[in-house]
């Protein structure tokens, strides 16, 4: 894992003694509130629904224990024992006292972690695969990649405020666990035909009330070069995106109305013009970050045979754990989605616990991923009957990964002031309703995701099934969306017709999965007889 | 009726105008009238409230209820965790913000 070196370190320590000045000023009177929100987004801190809320970037999902332990004790010591994992892989809080803000933020320093671009028109948290570095299906590892980008684009003075805010995305394999190509910048690691490790570029993609998938306009970019190209593709956007007109200043809006060849040509044109100023990482730098992820030292004799003799231990591992590059090791998930739970939601000691195991049985390595889950990347496969026993005595356990019930949902309007509807209940109920566990798994792989309200913090475009709440005359209304995909089969999900009540949505999403069933032919997922069968079919079984 | 509300700025609480002061509890809400652009300058400026608004609420006998949903979510608490809301002691008190 990365480490902050005296500048990284400087960097946020400045920024918390810089804030607790503005915090003493907002409270003395010396600021209004129109000059201090500004100032208290780009430190993550927003005003919700019920409180101050703080946005923590956890940089492309990545921590260790100490870090994980710090979060769960400002959930703690700050917010009301527990903290809320988000789709953009961090962490938030909702009960935040404006006054104690500053004192957390430099606790949170103290382990190398900060708020910094969590809100606001900047460069937010670089995404990445959350099996980086331990899946055996990437060519090259990412975070070293994804930590190039995060330092470049901390604090960069030509990219602090732009048109709107801005995400990047990072993977290294053909399958894409990021929903890469539905971010402002995906990037692909790949290799050229001559083996050179470089970057395929997607630009435009993304979710909102505009929902696009990122064209690709670049098939290989050198790997030392994917920062200027970066920064081309941002100096584009900045000079041409639409500043005059929030619902038309993403990035995507610009590479359509442009067209993604103009796009590119006036991209390459400023690419051409940029290869030559030195902005690139000099080679040592680039060394430097690299060693920090080097693999953690694998026991390359470690048994990879497991004893699956206990049913409900070998349905976990069935579900939850993925095959790990390293013979005798397991990639394990661990699920935030108990029946009825919260998604995303962890009390204190769940954290501190995952803290602890992560440091026991994972080379002290953790990664939140965008599913709102966590995920322990090397565990050795004998460890793997311990660590699920543990798991399940905190309710850490559930055998439902990418499964119906695992579904990821925003705060909607429980918690969040820009909401329409509430997405939290809905999931609850889906969770009830398709409980039993043999029912989900003869449903298979199915991504269940629920925004409520047309920002899609929740994912609804990229849902096999998609759930969008809105306020139909004061009251909370839900429509369905059928056949998206965040995956490398990227899709956006259509609207099936006329909305439905809370408990009609779920009766329709019992409607979809019985047709599914009806009409799958082997081996098909859900997405795979969706997209055979055509929408049609599945709205003549809802809507008769 | 309309009755204001906002946030406590230290704390981030959700608050309501009772006329002198500001409270936790929509049942203390008071009907504002026509007055509450003014009030609404007068406490922000004294920094006794964040980020004020008025709204439209029916009164009822249990006090004020406002009439848009999210604003009742604000004056009980995240239907989710009943054991965060104001009424942490009664589980069916989400029934009220539906």
């Amino acid at each position: 894992m990365y480490q902050y070196d005296q500048y990284d370190q400087k960097m946020v320590d400045t920024r918390v003694e810089e804030f607790r000045d503005q915090v003493k000023r907002r409270l003395a009177g010396d600021l209004t509130e129109d000059q201090f929100k500004p100032l208290r987004l780009m430190n993550g801190l927003y005003l919700q629904l019920h409180a101050y809320m703080l946005r923590v970037a956890i940089p492309y999902g990545t921590l260790n224990g100490k870090q994980m332990r710090m979060l769960g004790h400002i959930a703690r010591k700050y917010d009301r024992d527990y903290g809320h994992f988000t789709t953009r892989q961090n962490i938030q809080y909702n009960w935040i006292k404006l006054e104690e803000a500053p004192d957390l933020l430099a606790e949170l320093a103290s382990v190398e972690m900060h708020a910094i671009q969590t809100s606001g028109n900047c460069i937010r948290n670089i995404s990445s695969d959350q099996f980086a570095g331990a899946t055996a299906d990437e060519i090259a590892d990412p975070r070293p990649w994804a930590e190039i980008l995060r330092q470049w684009s901390s604090f960069h003075p030509e990219f602090s405020y732009l048109p709107r805010k801005f995400k990047f995305a990072v993977i290294a394999s053909d399958t894409d666990r990021a929903a890469m190509r539905l971010h402002d910048i995906g990037i692909q690691l790949v290799h050229n035909d001559a083996g050179e490790l470089g970057a395929k570029f997607f630009v435009g993609g993304g979710m909102g009330r505009t929902p696009m998938i990122a064209p690709e306009i670049r098939d290989f970019v050198p790997a030392d070069e994917l920062i200027s190209y970066a920064e081309a593709c941002l100096r584009v956007y900045n000079r041409y995106g639409r500043r005059d007109n929030k619902y038309k200043a993403r990035i995507k809006i610009l590479v359509h109305e442009l067209g993604k060849e103009e796009y590119t040509r006036q991209v390459e044109e400023e690419f051409a013009h940029m290869k030559d100023l030195g902005l690139n990482p000099p080679v040592e730098e680039l060394a430097r970050i690299t060693e920090f992820f080097q693999d953690p030292p694998f026991d390359l004799q470690a048994n990879d045979e497991l004893d699956l003799s206990d049913p409900d231990f070998a349905l976990w591992v069935d579900q939850n754990t993925a095959q790990h590059k390293q013979a005798g090791y397991a990639i394990a998930t661990i699920s935030l989605k108990p029946r009825g739970g919260i998604p995303g939601d962890a009390s204190s000691a769940q954290i501190d616990l995952m803290a602890d195991l992560a440091e026991q049985y994972s080379f002290d390595e953790l990664r939140v991923t965008h599913s709102q889950n966590i995920v322990l990347p090397h565990v050795r496969k004998s460890d793997l009957y311990a660590l699920w026993q543990k798991l399940d005595e905190a309710g850490l356990a559930p055998a439902n990964l990418d499964l119906i019930t695992d579904s990821i949902a925003c705060p909607g309007l429980d918690y969040c002031s820009l909401a329409n509807a509430r997405s939290i209940p809905l999931a609850q109920k889906i969770s009830e309703r398709f409980a039993d566990l043999g029912r989900q798994r003869e449903l298979g792989e199915l991504k269940l995701k629920i925004s409520g309200c047309i920002n899609a913090c929740g994912h609804h475009h990229a849902g096999h099934i998609g759930i969008l709440g809105v306020d139909r005359k004061g009251t909370e209304n839900y429509q369905l969306l059928l056949g998206g995909s965040g995956a490398e089969d990227t899709s956006l999900a259509k609207i099936t017709g006329p909305g439905f009540t809370e408990d009609g949505v779920i009766d329709a999403i019992e409607t979809v999965t019985d047709l599914y069933l009806e009409q799958r032919e082997d081996g098909e997922r859900f997405i795979d007889t969706y997209r055979r069968v055509g929408m049609e079919r599945f709205k003549e079984a809802i809507y008769g | 009726m309309n009755i204001l509300t906002g946030n406590d700025l230290k704390t981030g609480d959700v608050i309501w105008w009772t006329g002198l002061d500001w409270s936790r509890f929509v049942k203390d809400a008071t009907d504002v009238g026509d007055q509450g652009e003014a009030v609404l300058h007068r406490e922000e400026a004294a920094r006794r409230v964040n980020a004020p608004y008025i709204i439209a609420a029916e009164p009822t006998e249990d006090g004020p209820r406002p009439g848009h949903i999210k604003d009742r979510v604000r004056a009980l608490g995240p239907t989710v965790r009943p054991d965060l809301t104001l009424k942490p002691a009664d589980p069916d008190a989400g029934e009220w913000v539906i």
